[in-house]
């Protein structure tokens, strides 16, 4: 079937989520939800108060009854790894402890109230180490906690001047980049920090697991079913085919549910297994911020050249990241970064090289966003700095340099299609009002001002350059009796709204009505490896295999239609009876043009981009520093909206994280250990806080996305929060904020150091 | 101690020690898990329920406070377990994402719209400030209370 003999009933339509009856009745069951298995224990980990140190003993209190106690400690665990990318990270630390709450012990008794004393009757002996816990003594290396010099992982993007041959390509692009940058008009120079977020997805990360003549189960809240049964067949030593893994209904992830809970099904399982009982481990909230990961902390040196007519030429950018204590994904993350650290614009000449640290901080990890919002809020910071020195407008700015159709971005990717960058900033400039609001004065009043601001960012859907070869994710649809289909893949729905929007491209694909699809419980025994659930593959990668395969069934059955007559529902129930079994397994791969170079970080490192102008409004009370957003604005190209509601809901989740990040949520720590791991102190924004949001869809489809050209964009949302409400507030007040986050102290800080207001 | 109440318009009587939350009597021993704890310690809004009509965070109230009293859970929002006005509002306009703080925005919303059949947005963002959404910056919320408000006064529909 052609593209242009699809009909669109569902695709493009804002219908209701599938899973919504469920949700808004109560019924729909979470994993702490689940009714306890018989004989269902509890697990609890102890875990390390110190941030770096050597164990020298695990000490049980003689004087605790420890006979209903199940306890599990590193000599347990079959294989004592964590399996993502690299095995530096254990299940349990057995001989040190590499940051603050590593897990070292565990237990699991069936009298809660019972386990928690038992967690405090555990004495752990450390001999403290001292601890590298922040990017710069990291970096410093006077203090190595990793390989000669903490440096853990390394990239380098070179195009134009930069691209040199050389035996020792990082000081010779560094050289070629500085003679680039000595030719410009105007040389800018800047650094950009941003600091750790917390997901804090309102249901807690969660497992339950248990043992039986098939195996191991565990079913928990997850994003990812698949990375949970890798780690949970090394750690214990198992065979694929004796782990099943089940997603239950999941309270969002953002990222957090993607690599750790591979941790807690380890825990959960091992207790289980000793125990000989089914284990249920929910983390509290004070055990969710601190145990789990965050966001990766920061800091980006740039320097730009432009004309003096404000063309940028000439990009060289370093990013740090802070990796924690283990690798975790945090290489992936890296990249993420530095492929994004260029933002929209064409520059002719580029240098940007990314390093990630260790520290002795509990591992950073994936978070919406996945590196991007890191270097983007760098970007746009320095271009509205270079708008500053040269008496510009930012957004004027920023239009000007914009990528368009055939310019190429700093891996030599040439964009072939599908930018709707200028209709972005049109859009949401226009909407906005921002350059009558821009043109006047900022707008005092009392001892508010207002300022707008804005930011234009982009985010690759899908693995970046090579990975989506390599991945092969696959998926199923099934004919089921009574025509009805039935999507079976691990891409699973923790809120972004997966059920109900395959379920659309299925209906479209195959001619069906939306209630006649289902969507198989991501298990990984009966569902194929779609890929992990993350990098805004869901929609465009995952989705353009799932039409496919409707596709597919559908045209049996309208072959058996065509042959012998009757209804959808009859002819597939003749073939059923014919056949037992009717399905198509579609196996996802790239489009032929994407070329990748591994070895060289160059080519075309997203099939695609989304991209976005944001346009914050904020007021700023100039005696308390504290910064309200009062208005947002998003216009967003998506490619091609499959459902626009959700799609807006994303976005404007999105924004309202990246708000969060950019304006009160702060991780505290001390001595690596965090100070404000509430919601009491941990400050996430409520309706209250929350701007009123005005999104505008923007469609320049891309060409092999599933609906007619859809793109992913759960990401992007997280991009350009942050360096809009900086810009905004730099409007409003004059004060130029290159750090996150813009907290009330930092306001004032930038104000003191001007003179402005008297210590 | 012999706790007396009704919940979701059922008279319950059951043994149980004072000091329970009431949040866990719904999500244990009555086997109402539609009711969520994000934090345990009044600050998500996650676990709300109308106590006598008022929202109130079940992980804070002691279930001996409950004697005598009534007690509604978003279970008891539905209609016959079917969706009411609210409910489908949510599922159909966006308010509703991972939906595990739908059911405390619920109640703080259904509150609300007995009180004021016609709020204005701002009410309900001052109604739902104490329920923490992390999935959909709050607009889509907000606009499917607005509709429910609005179809309710059409449909002349109450609340339970
Ligand atoms: S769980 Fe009760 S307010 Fe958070
Ligand atoms: S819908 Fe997920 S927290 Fe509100």
């Amino acid at each position: 079937m052609s593209s242009s003999e699809v009909r669109r009933e569902h695709v493009g339509r804002s219908v209701g989520r599938v899973d919504g009856a469920a949700k808004v009745t109560g019924r729909a069951l979470y994993v702490d939800d689940l009714p306890a298995r018989p004989g269902e224990l509890h697990g609890a980990a102890v875990r390390s108060p110190v941030a770096r140190g050597l164990l020298r003993s695990i000490e049980l209190d003689p004087a605790f009854d420890w006979s209903d106690v199940t306890v599990v400690r590193a000599e347990d665990v079959p294989d004592n790894v964590v399996a993502l990318l690299v095995d530096d990270q254990p299940v349990l630390a057995r001989t040190r402890v590499n940051h603050a709450y590593e897990p070292v012990v565990l237990l699991a008794c069936a009298d809660r109230g019972k386990l928690e004393r038992a967690v405090a009757a555990v004495r752990l002996e450390l001999e403290p180490e001292p601890a590298v816990l922040e990017l710069e003594a990291a970096l410093a290396a006077e203090t190595v906690i990793s390989g000669p010099d903490n440096v853990q992982s390394r990239y380098l993007i070179t195009k134009g001047a930069a691209d040199v041959e050389a035996e020792d390509r990082v000081a010779a692009s560094r050289a070629a980049i500085e003679r680039a940058l000595a030719g410009c008009e105007v040389v800018v120079s800047g650094r950009y920090s941003c600091h750790h977020q917390e997901h804090l997805y309102l249901e807690p990360n969660g497992m339950v697991a248990w043992w039986d003549a098939d195996g191991l189960h565990a079913t928990g809240s997850i994003q990812c079913p698949y990375y949970v049964q890798k780690g949970l067949c090394r750690g214990l030593r198992l065979p694929a085919e004796r782990v099943h893994v089940t997603q239950a209904v999941t309270g969002g992830g953002f990222g957090g549910k993607e690599e750790y809970p591979t941790m807690l099904a380890l825990h959960a399982a091992l207790l289980a297994q000793k125990s000989g009982r089914p284990v249920r481990m929910v983390y509290g909230r004070r055990e969710d911020i601190e145990a789990t990961t965050k966001r990766h902390p920061a800091v980006c040196e740039v320097t730009t050249g432009c004309d003096r007519d404000g063309t940028l030429r000439v990009l060289s950018l370093r990013a740090l990241y802070d990796a924690g204590a283990y690798v975790t994904l945090t290489p992936v993350v890296l990249s993420r970064g530095v492929l994004h650290a260029g933002g929209v614009y064409a520059w002719r000449d580029a240098r940007i090289e990314g390093l990630s640290l260790a520290t002795n901080t509990p591992p950073s990890g994936a978070f919406r966003g996945f590196g991007a919002p890191q270097t983007l809020w760098a970007i746009e910071r320095h271009v509205d700095r270079v708008a500053r020195e040269l008496g510009r407008d930012p957004a004027e700015l920023k239009r000007q340099n914009l990528l368009r159709v055939g310019d190429s971005t700093p891996t030599g990717q040439v964009l072939r299609g599908s930018v709707g960058l200028a209709e972005c900033v049109t859009a949401a400039l226009e909407a906005s009002g921002y350059r009558d609001k821009r043109a006047a004065p900022p707008r005092v009043v009392g001892r508010k001002a207002r300022g707008i601001g804005c930011s234009v960012v982009l985010h690759g859907a899908g693995f970046t350059g090579s990975g989506e070869r390599r991945l092969q994710g696959k998926v199923a649809v099934d004919l089921r009796p009574g025509g009805r289909l039935c999507i079976r893949t691990a891409s699973t729905d923790i809120g972004q709204g997966t059920e109900t929007v395959f379920a659309q491209i299925v209906a479209d694909a195959a001619g069906v009505g939306l209630a006649d699809v289902d969507f198989a419980t991501p298990c990984t025994t009966h569902v194929p490896d779609s890929g992990p659930t993350v990098a805004s593959r869901t929609v465009m990668v995952v989705g353009s295999i799932v039409e496919r395969a409707a596709q597919k069934v559908a045209a049996r059955v309208r072959a058996e239609q065509a042959a012998a007559g009757g209804s959808f529902a009859a002819a597939g129930d003749r073939l059923l009876a014919r056949e037992g079994a009717v399905s198509a397994l579609e196996q996802y791969e790239p489009p032929g043009w994407v070329a990748w170079d591994d070895a060289r970080y160059k080519g075309d490192a997203y099939p695609a981009f989304a991209f976005a102008c944001d346009v914050a409004e904020v007021e700023v009370d100039l005696d308390t520093f504290e910064v309200r957003v009062v208005g947002f604005w998003c216009a967003a190209d998506v490619g091609r909206a499959v459902n626009p509601v959700m799609c807006k809901g994303q976005l404007e989740g999105g924004a309202l994280q990246a708000i969060g990040w950019a304006l009160t949520e702060e991780v505290v720590w001390r001595d690596g250990r965090i100070l404000n791991p509430r919601l009491t102190n941990y400050i996430v924004p409520t309706a209250l806080d929350a701007p009123p949001f005005e999104t505008f869809l923007v469609e320049a489809p891309f060409e092999h996305g599933p609906g007619g050209g859809a793109k992913g964009i759960g990401e992007l949302p997280m991009d350009g929060g942050a360096p809009a409400v900086a810009a905004a507030i730099e409007h409003a007040t004059g004060l130029v904020l290159d750090g996150l986050p813009l907290t009330p102290e930092r306001l004032l800080a930038a104000s003191l150091a001007r003179g402005e207001v008297k210590p | 101690m012999k706790i007396e109440l009704t919940v979701n318009g059922v008279a319950r009587t059951l043994e149980l020690p004072p000091l329970l939350r009431l949040l866990d009597v719904l999500r244990g021993p009555l086997g109402l898990t539609g009711t969520k704890e994000g934090c345990g310690e009044g600050e998500c809004g996650t676990c709300a329920v109308l106590l006598d009509g008022e929202p109130v965070n079940a992980c804070l109230v002691p279930i001996g406070q409950c004697d005598g009293r009534a007690v509604v859970t978003v279970e008891g929002l539905a209609v016959d377990g079917a969706p009411g006005a609210l409910g489908r509002a949510m599922a159909e306009h966006g308010g509703a994402q991972c939906g595990i703080c739908t059911p405390g925005m619920m109640i703080s919303a259904e509150a609300l719209l007995v009180a004021r059949p016609a709020p204005s947005a701002g009410e309900v963002r001052h109604a739902l400030g104490g329920t923490l959404c992390r999935c959909t910056g709050y607009e889509r919320i907000v606009d499917s209370v607005l509709r429910a408000a609005a179809e309710r006064r059409g449909a002349g529909e109450v609340g339970p």
